[in-house]
């Protein structure tokens, strides 16, 4: 079959398995980043391993894009070291605070400096903000079909891929044709493990930086700026764990249950 | 001086601890209960490339040296200190072949290793001990092109799981004894696996007895000379042996503070966490403390090994470090295990397992207190 060309869009956002350690900044609202060392976005890494997946049975390669300050690179290396042939930081302090809509554009611009692509695959939402929005915004500015939260996914033929939606009703199997964006959810695959061969393979790989010079965008569509929503307050939620005993026989538990539950 | 790991030993960590955390941990209890080591461990850290970590990349080894190598056991010893020991035997058991073996010696063999087609060890130590190997009853003698080994060597650790080992032999008594290892695998007549042993930790690390009985080995399968066995054998065991020992104790280490922590955070006593009770913070910070002081000089021996010094300015570094962070794998996991509590002696809680395998630490490739005869001569000799 014809080799694709995959971008895979990810996001650097902070360890998952260190949120109990997470902290806001009661004065700028924002979360405290230091120490606290920053992943791939997980349900990027299904992205990248439907990209991956997809090269490997049909050939084509896969380039990684990522809207990121600097300290990304080290994120973006390891995408090479599971596979990626090419790995794009957009970094520029222009891009800073954009919200949904800011990113998109930036990485538009970034896939289009690298020219045109079969297929797009994103993560269906980052875990940090958990928006989901940039997928079907990128597809908007590439003036792209999209497919959100794929759950299956497969080569068909030349021009098309099989992939597989569920919702709370039913699941659906759809015949897309390509050039196209898709979200992908995290029963799409099972992402693979980092391995040495792939961390020696990464060092005849390169991560590519472009700067707001780069890109040539308005500065008045990006960053802080050029963002129509701003993140007016964050805090943490309050939850405590309460265990109460109900006693009595069957009959009276399940009076007083429906009497503390309202019903 | 730089104490930061490049970006590509912070990907290998990052691989070893994944690799330890998905694939090794849903193990740790089958192997604590059956003290046999599941095969598609092996299977899985080839796949990875783990196995061939000290192999050159001509032989199909990723060759990311000894600092590498110590960061993958820690990792893995972090999760099973049993599979990180087997590991670091393994790369003991090849590593004469690499810095040692023929040309011939290293095609034969180097690229099954990384595969895994090949699982190493290496068998020095006999009944009568590891550390004065001048009394060792295994011989080898000469058959024309070929050698035959007889004897038995002891506390081999993978002596089931692995299929090849170096091993050290006496080849002759007159006018003074010498010493000739060879590489030796599964597939010559003679080299069998022998009695097990039942230890009180490394569950799921095999270990006992291997027996070689009129075993003929080819000549080319001599490594280094007839007569330069021992230097074969201090090479493994100094440059590998007593360094993965050390990291292995890096790994107890740093499950024993995980432990710790995790439990002084959420058990509350009084009202809130005992973490903050000064009592408490005290033990907490010393096992933080033997971590950073073992890891400094683990490391620097790991660093040392890379620039390719002399064996004998190795050694003490070695020791030094396999004695002082296997001193600490024991007292922190002590200490752990005293913050836990009654919970510390409980098995759902690893603690005790911590404790157990700490002391095989202590044992293994030679007690604290041989490692401290090589630093005092070191210290004594003014160096």
């Amino acid at each position: 079959m014809r080799p694709l060309r995959i971008a895979v869009c990810v996001k650097p956002v902070p360890d998952p398995k260190q949120s109990s350690s997470f902290q806001i900044d009661p004065v700028s609202k924002t979360l405290v980043r230091k120490g606290i060392p920053l992943v791939i976005n997980p349900l990027d890494r299904h992205a990248l391993e439907a990209g991956l997946r997809l090269k490997e049975s049909a050939g084509g390669n896969v380039t990684v894009f990522s809207m990121a300050p600097p300290a990304a690179e080290q994120t973006l290396t390891e995408t090479l070291a599971m596979g990626a042939d090419e790995a794009v930081l957009l970094s520029d302090l222009h891009f800073a605070g954009g919200d949904t809509l800011a990113t998109a554009r930036v990485l538009a611009a970034g896939l289009k400096k690298m020219g045109d692509w079969d297929l797009i695959i994103c993560g269906a939402e980052s875990f940090d903000g958990g928006t989901a929005q940039v997928g079907s915004q990128l597809a908007v500015l590439q003036g792209l079909p999209w497919i959100t939260r794929v759950r299956h996914l497969e080569r068909e033929d030349d021009a098309h891929l099989l992939v597989t939606l569920e919702d709370e009703v039913e699941q659906r199997d759809l015949l897309v044709q390509m050039p196209l964006l898709l979200t992908v959810d995290s029963a799409v695959n099972q992402p693979r493990r980092l391995s040495l061969l792939g961390i020696l393979a990464a060092r005849k790989r390169k991560v590519t930086t472009y700067n707001f010079n780069d890109l040539g965008l308005d500065k008045n569509t990006i960053g802080l700026d050029g963002s129509p929503t701003q993140t007016r307050e964050l805090f943490t939620l309050e939850s405590s764990k309460k265990v109460e005993m109900l006693t009595g026989n069957p009959q009276q538990i399940v009076a007083e249950l429906f009497t503390k539950l309202g019903l | 001086m730089i104490f930061e790991f490049t970006p590509e030993q912070e990907l290998l960590k990052k691989a070893a601890r994944e690799f330890a955390e998905e694939v090794v941990y849903p193990k740790v209890e089958e192997m604590e209960t059956t003290r046999e080591l599941p095969e598609e461990l092996y299977q899985v850290m080839g796949e990875a490339g783990f196995l061939g970590i000290l192999v050159p990349q001509e032989y199909g080894g990723s060759e990311l040296g000894t600092l590498a190598a110590v960061l993958v056991v820690e990792e893995i010893s972090r999760i099973s200190a049993a599979l990180g020991t087997s590991f670091q035997v393994h790369c003991l058991g090849y590593l004469p072949v690499v810095r040692l073996g023929s040309p011939q010696l290293k095609q034969k063999y180097l690229p099954g290793i990384a595969t895994g087609k090949y699982i190493a060890t290496g068998a020095i130590t006999e009944a009568s001990g590891g550390s004065e190997p001048a009394n060792m009853s295994t011989i080898a003698t000469r058959d024309g092109d070929s050698w035959v080994i007889n004897g038995r060597k002891c506390f081999i650790s993978n002596n089931k799981t692995a299929n090849c080992t170096w091993v050290t032999a006496r080849t002759k008594d007159e006018p003074k004894r010498e010493f000739t290892s060879f590489f030796v695998d599964k597939s010559i007549e003679g080299y069998k696996t022998g009695r097990m042993e039942n230890k009180m930790g490394f569950h799921g690390l095999d270990n006992g007895d291997l027996i070689f009985q009129d075993c003929k080995v080819p000549s080319e399968n001599v490594i280094l000379g007839e007569g330069r066995g021992i230097t074969v054998a201090m090479t493994s065991i100094g440059r590998m042996g007593r360094m993965g020992m050390a990291a292995v104790g890096l790994g107890v280490i740093k499950s024993s503070l995980d432990a710790a922590v995790k439990f002084a955070n959420e058990r509350i006593l009084y009202g809130k966490p005992i973490a903050e009770l000064q009592a408490i913070q005290f033990k907490v910070a010393e096992i933080a403390s033997l971590l950073e002081t073992s890891r400094l000089l683990v490391y620097r021996a790991a660093w040392m090994a890379d620039q390719n010094g002399s064996d004998s300015d190795l050694a003490p570094v070695v020791a030094m470090a396999k004695y002082y962070a296997t001193d600490s794998a024991i007292k922190a996991s002590d200490l752990a295990l005293e913050i836990l509590g009654g919970y510390g002696v409980v098995e759902d809680y690893h603690v005790e397992r911590y404790v157990r395998d700490a002391r095989m630490i202590w044992a293994a490739a030679g007690t604290a207190d041989i490692m401290k005869l090589s630093v005092a001569k070191s210290a004594l000799s003014g160096k």
